[in-house]
């Protein structure tokens, strides 16, 4: 049996009073949010920049005059400066502001891919994809005559890198995986698959959605093309995300959406449009979710996304090694590097039952395919239960699941 | 009984539970377990009744005038809920289920222990079933 450290940098309970929501009972048991990979909770200060913004100094951004929209546009072009940061970003203005990660793939898709791609040109995805970067591909293949090729995944969730190098060709265009999967939790070879990629001249898209609260992330260091992450899933808002993407490619993609702050100057013969990053973001942007945001990077680099790291390992061993302890549990996806996601089934019981059962004792899990209907045809399921667990997750909550799992499994046999 | 009695004889079971969500969840699913499967030629696409998370598949019969309905899902619950649905509607008249009015689901206060999206799900399983009995209605007026 493994030893579990006690983790000393965090204290979990100081943590757990940021988040208001965390404490309440449903169906008269204490609330176990377990369903962190879909959307977290918001800390205090991210709720309150909400408040401030809304109750303050409401106004629309640019282009004003007045002392209202001045501090609004500081607002929202701050934390475009902290989303650089956060992502080691090398300029200001390969920060775009977008709905989430869906709307940034969407995005890319639809500029640089349309814009690209020619018949013939192949698209890499991987069977870990969320259908969120799957479904925009297709369109930009379906549009431009490329297709798409699809990295396999074994048996434990880790994607064959030997496959991936067969596949890799000079017809690839672009390779789009994610940093880590929202239904497995296995973290991606990112860095050896945008190498590899580079050296046939594709570029590289990679969906941070279920990365960005959990792991480092250096876009430099990575030398990605893109990277996209949304907001909700690391403490912050839902309806902001951040694109990231090389100056160079920005540049040279034509504007996704037409509209009010993406232009220069309109007339009806010909629209200039505005430098980056306002090209891409066009009309009024979601100004009070993106000002809130700010908030979420300065709650994670608070507590360090090392110590967030080692109390989330912490849990999902601890997790894994408590249900391993059930008669009929069965874990879907044992990858060695994992952000803390763990899927599983238990013998005889549909998932969604599972999770209706674990719902009457208060536990907030998530059942299904997880937007991941191929990676699931992959294992011959249909879904799966999916508990995730987030800074403010404790072991006491993952003891709660596992008796209620317990209760149900022996109930039901 | 009629299709009233029946909703009131379920609701005083439920009652025995007293509003316990575990507790619910488990004698619908013991209710699923006691309704025999359909065989699989039966589980086909067109017997799937739509607007329901989990697969449900249902048949209906006629005979002597009486309607009788058989149905299986993927999952426990939903098969609990659809036994309920059978047991209320089997044995009537066409007309009697086409008319019928239920009542029991806001009686038992079932939206709060099943969910909204299961909720929707049974909503659809009685419009099909409504359905189908109006079809062995408009068949018999075409007989008569």
């Amino acid at each position: 049996m493994k030893s579990h450290a006690p983790v000393i940098e965090l204290n979990v309970a100081s943590v757990r009073k940021a988040f208001p929501v965390l404490d309440q009972t449903v169906n008269g048991h204490p609330l176990v949010y377990f369903d962190n990979a879909a959307t977290t909770q918001k800390p205090t200060a991210v709720i309150q920049a909400l408040v401030s913004y809304y109750s303050g100094y409401n106004a629309n951004i640019h282009r004003g005059v007045h002392a209202l929209a001045e501090k609004a546009t500081r607002a929202f072009e701050d934390t475009r400066e902290a989303a650089r940061q956060f992502l080691n970003a090398p300029e200001k203005e390969e920060i775009i502001f977008v709905r989430g990660v869906t709307d940034a793939i969407n995005l890319v898709a639809a500029s640089y891919g349309k814009s690209t791609l020619r018949n013939g040109d192949e698209i890499i995805l991987s069977a870990l994809e969320h259908h969120s970067n799957i479904v925009p591909w297709q369109l930009a293949a379906e549009a431009t005559g490329a297709s798409i090729r699809v990295i396999p995944v074994g048996d434990s969730g880790e994607l064959d890198m030997t496959a991936y190098e067969d596949i890799l060709g000079p017809r690839t265009r672009i390779v789009a995986v994610n940093h880590a999967s929202n239904s497995l939790g296995t973290v991606n070879p990112i860095a050896s698959i945008i190498k590899k990629a580079h050296a046939v001249g594709a570029k590289v898209l990679i969906d941070g959605a279920q990365a960005a609260a959990h792991l480092d992330i250096d876009v430099q260091k990575l030398d990605c093309d893109f990277y996209c992450i949304s907001g909700h899933k690391m403490y912050g808002p839902t309806g902001a995300g951040v694109l990231y993407g090389k100056r160079e490619l920005l540049e040279n993609m034509p504007p996704y959406q037409g509209g009010g702050e993406m232009i220069k100057e309109v007339a009806f013969e010909k629209t200039t449009f505005n430098d980056l990053p306002y090209k891409f973001e066009a009309g009024t942007p979601n100004i009070a979710d993106v000002v809130a945001l700010k908030a979420a990077f300065a709650f994670i680099n608070s507590l360090g996304k090392e110590n967030i790291r080692t109390h989330e390992n912490d849990l999902l061993e601890y997790a894994d090694e408590k249900l391993l302890t059930v008669k009929g549990v069965r874990l879907v996806g044992t990858a060695a590097n994992k952000v803390s996601v763990q899927s599983f089934l238990v013998d005889g019981m549909h998932h969604f039952d599972v999770g209706q059962l674990l719902d009457a004792r208060g536990i907030a899990v998530r059942t299904g395919h997880h937007c991941t209907q191929p990676l699931m045809d992959r294992y011959g399921i249909e879904g799966t239960v999916r508990a995730s667990f987030a800074v403010y997750n404790t072991r006491a909550e993952i003891d709660q699941m596992v008796e209620a799992i317990n209760r149900v499994s022996s109930l039901r046999r | 009984m009629t299709i009233e009695q029946t909703q009131h004889a379920i609701i005083d079971e439920f009652k025995l539970l007293e509003g316990d969500r575990e507790m619910s969840v488990m004698y619908l699913m013991d209710l699923g377990e006691k309704l025999p499967a359909l065989p699989g030629s039966l589980k086909i696409e067109e017997n799937i009744v739509k607007g329901c998370q989990s697969k449900v598949w249902l048949v209906a019969d006629l005979k002597k005038d009486h309607v009788y309905f058989s149905a299986d899902s993927n999952t426990a619950i939903t098969k609990g809920l659809v036994s309920l649905l059978i047991r209320i509607f089997n044995g009537n008249l066409p007309e009697e289920i086409v008319g019928s009015e239920l009542f029991f689901m806001k009686q038992i206060g079932m939206d709060r222990f099943i969910g909204t999206q299961r909720s929707n799900g049974f909503a659809s399983m009685i419009q099909r079933m409504k359905q189908h009995a109006r079809k062995f209605q408009t068949s018999q007026g075409v007989k008569a």
